[in-house]
């Protein structure tokens, strides 16, 4: 299958230093899958693997249904784009553009042509005679997508393509990617640490830790239904309160302080657990409610579109977003807290 | 690979099959041998029929290879056959070659057996059963499964092998020889290797000469104690000063690394021999007595302090630029004076440079063999004495191989000492940020005393220059003052009649100088830069083995590889003594660790992502070696090419062993001079030799200089 990238048990070691655990994945050919995790958890051993800069200790790797393993970079059809873009200085952008095809020893016209071509793509016709220096930082990064896209790879990889942009730049090239992807049908696989990043540009997110999966899914999928603390509070920011789990089954009971709170959710077995607590979904208010639990605002940010308050509650502290208000709390005042037990999701405990 | 592999084994068939096996008289590419091939000239086939059935056995390589590219169902399986048939080819090879030499063999069994040295069919087989086996290791996925990569290993580990290992092993070995062609034995070595005469200590109770080994050990201490300080004096005021006259010390730094190693003894002669000028001025103005105090230990170590100090100059003012003005500003905002914070914070700093230039200094002058031979009189120091032990009344090989041996042991415990206990103490703390802070001045007792000890020195140097002209244009220092043009007629006269004619005496040697030198040069560079190569970009299994067996060469003084280069390819199965090609050799392999040092520092400089972009975009190693690194470097090309040229044209102390009456050098040309006592060609000649070097340098600079401009401008703006 064209296109497709499958890891069958693979392993990187670095002399004693396990870089990747035993992983298996599957990328569908003409989506973007995204690599997401914090520095040091073997995203970027696996996109390396995939371009066949890192050798597998162990392990399979099939590109388009080929066994690569043990095809050195040079000859596997995958492309990349490097977070420092690594543009050859001494040549001319249209030369960087043209120099997969001018390798393989395609005529010098055409050459030009399929690389002037790329250019065009990236919205950079006309620029081809300047030097990489001469560009701004979001013309060098449209400049090392066109490099990587003009010899029709099988797979484009990304490493980190964005980090080196300003914030508000990063959401326009973002979305120039992603439209590149979906109109040309490419396979990319993208590395970042940048959850935000990842939801908006992928359509499956595999999010590592400690040189394996923690989970993999659509963005959506990894959002609702986090598999463990740590992908939920890594996927959007969350609250986590240890509860009891008095009963388990096709819905739960927790117990949360001296109360029971039931929640419409499926959950496997009773005991320890942590209650996922979105910020956003978290209710302030001066009045106790039903199901209230009496916090005190030690800390409060008025941010224009939002505010932030630090709760001190009895069940540990918590992190509140609200929109503005026109009589905002103030730090050190007496609140409650609540929250739709719909909202609420359940992690396991520990870690 | 099948591809690689099957033009391996045409390419290694073509050296068996067409070339002359043998060297062939008046060298391969006077192609005198074309007419030759069927008799004296034969190829290894030809003789293998009939004369010499042994060269027959690499034959069993290539068949090897030849039934697994055709054989061979899998990759993995190709692989294994070609590194069995390549080792086994290689093998039989060099079986047959060490044990069939010259007129003897070493077996019995093979009686009669005789051949000369390998040539050019010898040499091309070989790479091609080399680069069969490494095609085959590349192909079994090392070197990220790269045959270039392989290759390129393959090739520097032969080469560093054959000409570095294989000729220290003969000095290991002949060590052990008995006297009086007894045969071998370990029973005079260590008697001879701790006797006292080259131990002896007399000379410190006054009693007597010291031995050789232990005048090195002073000396070597002295001059790294000296050249330390003063490089650090000089080091000071030009970053840490607004002393005005900066260009002119830069200069003065420059000047004694182009100048042929003896010339400054000569010049100390001049000024303070029994005829120097300064000695008679004493002897007119007060009555002192004319004395030879300049021959021994103190003319030798003045000759080292001015020939070394600006290789501390050069290590030192690297480390001091390289503290970090922060935190020199952190400990005077601390309310530390100038005095405290140069004592406290910068000086400690500095230490691991300090030491690494002592260590330097004290390589360089146990290395040294110019300044001694000139200088040394009585006082013998080891690369007199190992030069003396072969070329003397009394050809002693033994006695070479075993000081050698002692030799070795100090410079390689130096350049040890340096690896392991300095490697990874590197405070100098340039990093990529931008420090924008300013240096700390130098309190003012500290600065005079660096003035007062660096700039009479400076001075002192200058005057030795100026005399080194001088000397040259008159008749005979310190006896006839007349100007002349005489000394430099003799050497480079040029007659105009019926053509050019060059008839003065330093023409030949002249010529032969700069044609080895140029071409010694960029081989130098290539297999420097290609070893920085593969050490910074590249990782394979005994990486830390090859880095240290390419810096070896380093620490080996250049009298002991003359001596091992004499004893080992003196006879078959590689013989090279007398040709120009032994010197082209020594001086590759001699200057080659400073290539690889220039390359590594800018190989690092270049974003390891470049290559990978390349190598992505279906480059191979060999296609991004070429068209990205090798633009990008410029600077470090320049610099080993300007570097190796220099050394070559200035080395003296291994060439001295292996210059032939065909093939003289320029710095042997004049040490024969200064032996004559004929000073005054021999500093004509020394100064051609350096405006020759000047010249070349400049014109390399606007050769790649301004290439270089162009390229760095662009590399620091990404």
């Amino acid at each position: 299958m064209k296109g497709s990238v499958r890891f069958e048990n693979v392993t990187k070691r670095f002399g004693s230093v396990v870089a990747l655990k035993p992983l298996s994945l599957d990328i569908a050919p003409g989506t973007l899958v995204t690599l997401l995790g914090p520095s040091g958890c073997g995203k970027t051993t696996t996109l390396r693997l995939i371009a066949g800069l890192e050798s597998a200790s162990e392990g399979k790797i099939l590109i388009g249904g080929q066994d690569v393993t043990h095809l050195s970079a040079t000859y596997r059809r995958v492309s990349m784009v490097f977070q420092s873009y690594a543009l050859f200085p001494h040549m001319t952008v249209l030369e960087n553009v043209g120099y997969g095809l001018s390798v393989k020893g395609a005529p010098k016209a055409e050459v030009r042509d399929r690389a002037e071509a790329g250019l065009d793509l990236v919205g950079l016709k006309g620029f081809g005679a300047r030097l990489p220096s001469e560009l701004s930082g979001g013309q060098q990064q449209r400049v090392a997508v066109a490099r990587a896209i003009v010899l029709e790879p099988e797979v484009l990889l990304l490493d980190e393509p964005l980090s080196n942009l300003d914030a508000k730049l990063r959401r326009h090239v973002r979305e120039e990617i992603r439209q590149i992807q979906q109109r040309l049908g490419l396979t990319a696989v993208y590395v970042t640490h940048d959850q935000e990043e990842a939801m908006a540009v992928s359509d499956r997110i595999i999010v590592m830790k400690n040189a394996e999966i923690a989970q993999a899914g659509t963005p959506r999928d990894l959002y609702d239904r986090p598999a463990s603390a740590f992908i939920a509070d890594f996927i959007g920011d969350a609250n986590l309160v240890p509860v009891e789990v008095t009963k388990a089954g096709e819905t739960a009971e927790v117990r949360l302080m001296d109360r029971t709170v039931s929640l419409p959710l499926a959950w496997h077995a009773p005991g320890p657990a942590q209650l996922v607590l979105r910020p956003h979904h978290l209710r302030l208010s001066r009045e106790a409610g039903p199901g209230t639990i009496p916090a005190e605002a030690s800390y409060a940010a008025w941010l224009g579109n939002s505010v932030q308050y630090t709760l001190k509650t009895p069940v540990g502290p918590l992190f509140v977003i609200t929109p503005p208000q026109p009589l905002p709390y103030m730090a050190g005042e007496t609140l409650h807290v609540g929250f739709e037990p719909s909202d609420a999701r359940l992690v396991p405990a520990g870690s | 690979m099948r591809r690689t592999a099957g033009l391996w084994l045409l390419v290694g068939l073509a050296g068996y099959a067409l070339l002359p096996w043998y060297m062939v008289a008046g060298g391969f590419w006077s192609f005198g041998w074309v007419t030759e091939i069927t008799t004296v000239s034969r190829p290894a086939a030809l003789w293998a029929v009939d004369a010499r059935p042994w060269l027959a056995l690499p034959l069993a390589g290539f068949a090897l290879a030849l039934i697994a590219i055709v054989l061979a169902k899998s990759q993995l399986a190709l692989a294994r056959g070609l590194v069995v048939a390549g080792a086994a080819g290689l093998a039989l090879m060099a079986g047959q070659g060490l044990l069939i030499l010259g007129n003897r063999a070493r077996l019995d069994a093979l009686d009669g057996a005789v051949q000369p040295g390998m040539g050019a069919g010898a040499f091309v087989t070989a790479a091609g059963l080399l680069f069969l086996l490494t095609t085959g290791i590349s192909g079994l996925g090392r070197g990220r499964g790269d045959a270039f990569i392989t290759g390129l290993v393959g090739a520097i580990v032969a080469l560093v092998g054959i000409f570095v290992f294989y000729p220290m092993s003969f000095i290991l070995i002949r060590a052990f020889e008995l006297r009086d062609g007894a045969g071998m034995g370990v029973t005079e070595f260590l008697p001879r290797f701790l006797s006292p005469s080259v131990w002896s200590a007399a000379c410190l109770t006054g009693s007597g000469y010291c031995g050789a080994a232990l005048n090195s050990l002073l000396l070597g201490l002295a001059t790294a104690t000296g050249t330390t300080l003063l490089g650090l004096a000089f080091a000071l005021i030009f970053t840490r000063t607004a002393f005005p006259a900066k260009r002119l010390l830069r200069v003065l730094t420059i000047l004694p690394i182009i100048t042929p190693p003896f010339v400054i003894g000569l010049a100390l002669i001049l000024l303070f021999g029994r005829s120097g000028t300064i000695t008679e001025f004493f002897a007119d103005m007060f009555g002192w007595e004319k004395t030879r105090w300049l021959y021994g230990f103190w003319g030798v170590w003045i000759a080292q302090m001015l020939s070394f100090t600006p290789i501390a100059f050069l290590v030192l003012i690297g480390v001091v630029e390289g503290v970090s003005p922060s935190m020199e500003e952190a400990s005077q905002t601390l309310d530390a004076n100038r005095w405290q914070t140069f004592r406290r914070v910068s000086l400690p700093l500095m230490r691991p440079g300090l030491a690494n230039a002592f260590l330097l200094g004290f390589i360089e002058s146990l290395a040294d063999f110019g300044n001694p031979l000139v200088l040394g009189g009585n006082f013998n120091v080891l690369s007199t004495e190992i030069y003396f032990a072969i070329v003397g009344t009394v050809a002693d090989p033994a006695k070479a191989a075993i000081l050698s041996l002692i030799l070795l042991s100090l410079t390689l415990g130096a350049f040890l000492a340096q690896r392991t206990w300095l490697g990874k103490k590197n405070y100098a703390t340039v990093t990529g940020k931008a420090d924008s802070g300013r240096h700390a001045a130098l309190n003012d007792g500290l600065r005079w005393t660096c003035y007062a000890v660096a700039l009479p020195w400076a001075a002192f140097t200058l005057i030795l220059y100026a005399l080194i002209i001088g000397g040259s244009f008159v008749k005979l220092w310190g006896y006839d003052h007349t100007l002349t043009v005489e000394h430099y007629v003799r050497a480079f006269a040029v007659v105009f009649r019926n053509g050019v004619h060059f008839t003065g005496a330093a023409w030949d040697s002249y010529f032969t100088t700069l044609t080895i030198s140029a071409i010694a040069a960029p081989l130098t560079a290539a297999v420097g830069l290609a070893t920085a190569y593969l050490l910074v970009r590249q990782n394979f299994a005994g990486k830390n083995a090859f880095e240290f067996s390419t810096m070896l060469s380093f620490a080996i003084p250049g009298t002991v590889i003359g001596v091992a280069y004499v004893m080992a390819f003196n006879f078959p199965p590689i013989e090279l003594t007398g040709t120009g090609l032994i010197l082209i050799i020594v001086f590759v392999f001699r200057n080659m660790p400073v290539g690889v040092r220039g390359g590594i520092a800018a190989m690092s400089q270049l974003d390891k992502s470049l290559d990978e972009a390349s190598i992505m975009l279906g480059a191979n190693s060999a296609t991004t070696l070429r068209r990205v690194i090798l633009p990008l470097l410029g600077p470090a090309i320049l610099a080993a090419l300007t570097y190796s040229f220099v050394r070559a044209i200035t080395s003296v102390s291994a060439v001295i062993f292996l210059v032939s009456a065909r093939y003289n050098m320029a710095t042997s040309f004049i040490v024969g001079r200064v032996e004559n006592g004929e000073f005054g060609i021999a500093i004509a000649y020394a100064s051609v030799l350096i405006v020759t070097m000047l010249v070349a340098i400049i014109g390399l600079q606007l050769l790649i200089g301004r290439r270089r401009l162009r390229r760095s401008d662009r590399v620091e703006a990404h």
